[in-house]
């Protein structure tokens, strides 16, 4: 078993917890600053997925969303990359969830209020894990932007939501990707929350060679997680 | 030189259907995590962990994932957690979703987690998601009747002492399985103590 720490969080990456731009951390951010922790095994450790945990269409939502035989509708997309830590090693044998609306802006989640029609063929949740060199792919259907109340006129973003694990329950990440050239995301608090010189973590790139002919266009989208440092842990 | 970190998002209020499909009445997806870690073989003294999740004004938070991490009741980590139901008798990990039951709390059932260290008293390792939470938050759930242990736990030691009890459980009585009440503060005096771990 790996015994050494993870760097910490990088809060020049992260957004701030309180953005008061996005109103919900208005009253849900921490208030007082978190208190630095000397990692136990408790924290080096955490949950290691099998790939038969992975059922076979787990990570193509264009078709494990099927209910009356047809295909969903809207754009086919390839999502693809490589999960790696801070030093550039591959994580290989990670799982990845994902979870977003339909290509009208409808989540099939019962409490998304917005009038954009639900397609009885897509589901918008799946997983995969990274294979042996860290690479993972899915395909789906490019979600659109919808509206939402934050302020007045506010849409968020065409986004994906992304759920990873890593090695260490200290490496957990969830995230969001975004696409190039979307308009909406310089008026997008939550995009906008993130630091500056990291905001083009969150976009995806456009990508001839994931391109399947005649299929969906390619997105390449890598995660870059906390690496291992060198600070032996004591036991 | 290191890569930068990819940011973190807030997880957002649709997340269920994708990360808790089956707490939460999605059968498109199966679920990977559930919210009992224990199986009628699991070794060690069988405990209840529920709480209710506090914003800053004191309203209940209806829409986070709780996550739970922690040993099993030999202090061991068996990093060997499957499907749900499958495989090991005792899995490390556990998942609730607040939207999925009506009280809007995080129930655990699970054992007693040992002590996986001389300098640690036993815990309960909480990362938390919620909407307008824009990165996760840890916390630490630590025991009422593990006094001793408390005392001498190196992570307990650095907290001042006013904050310590918002990490430690309330046990409630009456029932055949305990259970340790752990409410979270996000905000205000009584904020619950989260790391940077
Ligand atoms: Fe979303």
């Amino acid at each position: 078993m790996r015994k050494s720490q993870f760097n910490m969080r990088d809060w020049k990456s992260h957004p701030k917890y309180l953005t008061p731009s996005y109103k919900s951390t208005v009253l849900r951010s921490p208030t007082k600053p978190l208190i630095p922790m000397k990692q136990t095994l408790s924290e080096i450790t955490g949950p290691v997925y099998g790939h038969d945990s992975i059922n076979p269409l787990d990570n193509d939502l264009t078709k494990n969303g099927i209910t009356d035989g047809r295909e969903p509708l809207g754009e086919r997309i390839v999502v693809s990359g490589k999960v790696l830590d801070e030093g550039g090693r591959s994580q290989p044998n990670t799982l990845i969830e994902i979870w977003q609306c339909n290509s009208a802006g409808r989540y099939i989640h019962v409490n998304d209020q917005h009038d954009a029609p639900i397609d009885p063929n897509f589901f918008g949740g799946g997983r995969c894990m990274t294979d042996e060199n860290g690479h993972y792919k899915f395909y789906t259907i490019k979600p659109a932007a919808y509206p939402w109340g934050n302020h007045v006129n506010a849409w968020r973003p065409a986004h994906i939501h992304f759920s990873l694990f890593g090695p260490a329950y200290v490496t957990r990440l969830v995230t969001q990707s975004y696409f190039p050239g979307d308009p909406l995301l310089d008026l997008d608090p939550i995009f906008m929350s993130t630091p500056k010189s990291s905001q083009g973590l969150l976009i995806k790139e456009f990508s001839m060679d994931l391109t399947e002919e005649g299929f969906a266009l390619g997105y390449k989208f890598d995660f870059i997680l906390r690496g291992p440092n060198a600070t032996p842990m004591e036991t | 030189m290191l890569l930068k970190q990819t940011p973190s998002q807030t997880i957002g209020p649709f997340f269920s259907y994708g990360l808790t499909p089956k707490q939460a009445g999605y059968n498109k997806l199966s679920s990977l995590a559930s919210s009992s870690l224990v199986t009628e073989s699991t070794i060690g003294a069988q405990i209840r962990i529920e709480g209710t999740i506090f914003d800053g004004v004191g309203d209940i938070v209806s829409d986070a994932m709780v996550e739970i991490w922690q040993a099993d009741s030999q202090g061991r980590y068996q990093n060997q957690p499957s499907l749900e139901g499958i495989g090991s008798s005792f899995l490390n990990f556990g998942r609730c979703d607040t939207g999925a039951n009506d009280q809007n709390k995080f129930v655990f059932e699970t054992v007693k987690p040992g002590q996986i260290s001389t300098k640690t008293a036993p815990h309960i390792n909480l990362v938390i998601f919620m909407r307008g939470l824009l990165s996760h938050v840890f916390t630490r759930i630590y025991f009422p009747d593990e006094k001793n242990s408390n005392l001498l736990d190196e992570t307990l030691l650095t907290i001042p002492a006013y904050r310590q009890e918002t990490l430690v459980a309330k046990k409630l009585s009456g029932e055949s399985t305990p259970i340790y009440e752990f409410n979270i503060h996000l905000q205000g005096e009584k904020e619950t103590v989260f790391f940077d771990a």
